[in-house]
C-alpha cells in the first residue's frame, strides 16, 4: 500500500527534476514526440479527410483502412518499422501516427458532412470556387469537429508514446519501461502519474479550443433552439399549477 | 433572353427530368414554373446557372451558349434564392449579403456599404445586420436570401420556391415585396413553385409543366384562366371545381362578386379609363 506513498515522494523528490533524465527535460520529450506526430498525422488526415467530405469519394474505403488502423497492434508495429528502418524517432512518429491518423481522418469528413447540403449548394450556386466552398464554408464549419479529432488524437498519442522508451529513445516512458526491470516500483508508477496528468491537462486544453472555434452564428443557433424549447416547458409547468 | 433548345437531362441513375424541353424566357419580366413535385421544374431552372448540366440540347443567355461558358463565372453573373435562404451560418447577415460581390474583388467595405442599401430594398432593418442568420425569423432569412441574390446586381434571378417554407401570412408580404422590387429593377426573374396562386400572382408568364419537363400551357394567368389548354391546366388551376368562379349579387344596392364559399370577394364597377 505504501507503493503510492513511494510513487508520490519519488515524485517530490527534487534529484528527480534535475539533468537530461529529469522530469521535465523527458516531459518536454514526450511532448516534441506528441507534436511531431500530430502534425505528420495531421497532413496525412486531415487533407484525406477533406477530400473525402468535399467530394464524397473513397468515403468507404477510408472507414475499412481507419477501422483495420485502430486495431493494429502499436508494440508489434514498432518493433517491425524499427528493424525496417532501424533504431531512432522515425519508426516511433511513424507508429504513432497510424494511432493519430483515424480520429483525424474521420473527424474531419464528418464535420464536413454534418454541414447542411443546401448550405453547401447555395454557396456553389452563388458562384463560389469548389477551393472556396472548401476554405470559406466547409473548413469553418467542420472547424470544431476537427479539433476533436485532434483531441482525441493528442491524447492517444501522449498515453502511447511511453513505448518510445522501448528503443530506447527519451520521454516519459523511461521512467516506467527502465525501471520495470529493476523494480523500482516507486519510479514506475511516478512515471504513470506523469504520463496521467500530462494527458488530462492537454485533453482540457484541447477542450477549451474546441469550444472556441464554435462560430458564434452556429453558437446562436444552438442558444436559439434552446431558448425556443424553454418557454414550451414554463407553459407545460404553467398547466400542471 | 434565355432561350432552352430541345433541352432533355438524364440522371446517371436513369431518371429522365427533362425530355426535350423548349422555351424562350423573355427578359426584364417574371416568368414562372409551376408544377407539382417531380414535374422537372427545379432541374430546368437550375440547368441555367449551370447547377445541372443538361445531356441534351441548347441552352443560351442572350447570344451566349452557356455550355461554353465557365460554370463559377455564369454563376456569378446570376442570382440565386433557395427554398431555405441557404445562407451561411457562420456569417453575419451583412457578410452573407456581401459574399459574392467580394469574391468579385469588391473592397469590404464598398461590398458592405452596398449590402446595407440592399437591406432597405428588401424591407430589412439595418440594424438586423450583424446578426447571426439563425437569430432571424423564417421571413427575414428569405429577405436576406433575396438581398443575397441582388448583391451582383444581376440581368437574370433564379427563385426556387423561396416561399414555400415560410407560413401563409409572411409568404403573402413576401411576394407583394417581389412585386414592388420587380417593378422597380425589372430583372428577368424565373421563380419555381407548386403554388398555382402564387405563379398567377408573380407571373408576367406562366409555365405549366408536367412531369418530364412538358410545358402543357404557357401564357399569361388570363390566358390560362380564360382557356385553359386541357382538363389537366383546368383542373390545376381550379377552373373545373368552380374554386375560381365568382358570382355577381346584389348587396345594399351595390353589386358585389361572391366567391364559392359565399365570401365577398369585391364590388363591380363599370369599367373606367385608367390614370396611366
Amino acid at each position: 500500500m505504501s507503493l503510492f506513498a513511494d510513487a508520490f515522494a519519488w515524485l517530490f523528490d527534487a534529484a528527480n527534476w534535475a539533468g537530461p533524465n529529469g522530469i521535465p527535460i523527458r516531459t518536454l520529450e514526450h511532448l516534441l514526440y506528441t507534436l511531431v506526430t500530430l502534425v505528420a498525422a495531421g497532413v496525412v488526415g486531415v487533407t484525406l479527410g477533406l477530400y473525402i467530405g468535399h467530394t464524397g469519394k473513397l468515403r468507404g474505403a477510408a472507414v475499412i483502412v481507419t477501422g483495420s488502423l485502430r486495431a493494429l497492434p502499436t508494440l508489434g508495429l514498432l518493433f517491425l518499422f524499427a528493424l525496417w528502418l532501424g533504431i531512432g524517432l522515425t519508426p516511433v512518429i511513424i507508429v504513432l501516427a497510424i494511432l493519430a491518423v483515424p480520429p483525424l481522418l474521420a473527424g474531419t469528413y464528418s464535420g464536413i458532412e454534418a454541414i447542411e447540403r443546401s448550405t453547401v449548394d447555395a454557396a456553389r450556386a452563388m458562384g463560389m470556387t469548389e477551393w472556396q466552398i472548401l476554405a470559406k464554408v466547409e473548413i469553418p464549419l467542420a472547424m470544431p469537429l476537427i479539433v476533436s479529432g485532434l483531441r482525441s488524437a493528442a491524447l492517444q498519442v501522449i498515453a502511447t508514446a511511453t513505448i518510445a522508451a522501448y528503443l530506447p529513445l527519451g520521454g516519459l516512458g523511461r521512467f516506467v519501461f527502465d525501471n520495470l526491470s529493476l523494480r523500482r516500483w516507486d519510479a514506475v508508477i511516478g512515471g504513470a502519474i506523469v504520463v496521467t496528468v500530462l494527458a488530462l491537462i492537454v485533453d482540457g486544453l484541447f477542450a477549451l479550443l474546441e469550444r472556441s472555434v464554435v462560430s458564434r452564428g452556429v453558437r446562436a443557433a444552438r442558444s436559439r433552439d434552446g431558448s425556443a424549447a424553454q418557454p414550451a416547458r414554463k407553459s407545460v409547468a404553467a398547466d400542471a399549477a | 433572353m434565355i432561350q432552352f433548345d430541345h433541352v432533355s437531362k438524364t440522371f446517371p441513375d436513369g431518371t429522365r427530368a427533362v425530355d426535350d424541353f423548349s422555351l424562350t424566357i423573355p427578359s426584364r419580366q417574371t416568368t414562372v414554373f409551376v408544377g407539382s413535385s417531380g414535374c422537372g421544374k427545379t432541374t430546368i431552372l437550375r440547368m441555367i446557372n449551370r447547377m445541372v448540366d443538361p445531356t441534351g440540347g441548347s441552352i443560351h443567355i442572350d447570344d451566349d451558349d452557356i455550355a461554353t461558358l465557365n460554370p463559377v463565372t455564369l454563376r456569378r453573373r446570376i442570382g440565386y434564392v433557395m427554398q431555405n435562404s441557404g445562407l451561411l451560418p457562420h456569417r453575419t447577415v451583412i457578410d452573407n449579403v456581401a459574399t459574392v460581390p467580394m469574391l468579385t474583388g469588391v473592397k469590404k467595405s464598398a461590398a458592405h456599404a452596398a449590402a446595407l442599401d440592399l437591406l432597405d430594398t428588401v424591407g430589412l432593418d439595418r440594424a438586423l445586420a450583424d446578426r447571426y442568420p439563425a437569430q432571424l425569423s423564417g421571413g427575414q432569412q428569405q429577405r436576406v436570401g433575396v438581398a443575397r441574390g441582388l448583391a451582383i446586381d444581376p440581368n437574370i434571378l433564379l427563385m426556387d420556391e423561396p416561399f414555400g417554407a415560410v407560413d401563409p401570412i409572411v409568404r403573402r408580404e413576401l411576394q407583394q415585396e417581389l412585386l414592388r422590387i420587380q417593378s422597380k429593377l425589372a430583372k428577368t426573374i424565373v421563380f419555381v413553385t407548386h403554388d398555382i396562386d402564387e405563379a398567377f400572382l408573380l407571373g408576367d408568364n406562366v409555365v405549366i409543366l408536367r412531369p418530364g419537363g412538358h410545358i402543357v400551357q404557357a401564357g399569361s394567368a388570363d390566358e390560362i384562366i380564360s382557356a385553359p389548354a386541357d382538363d389537366f391546366v383546368a383542373d390545376f388551376v381550379g377552373a373545373n371545381d368552380g374554386k375560381r368562379d365568382l358570382t355577381v349579387r346584389e348587396r345594399n344596392g351595390r353589386r358585389v362578386a361572391v366567391d364559392p364559399s359565399g365570401r365577398i370577394a369585391g364590388v363591380l364597377r363599370a369599367e373606367q379609363p385608367s390614370d396611366a
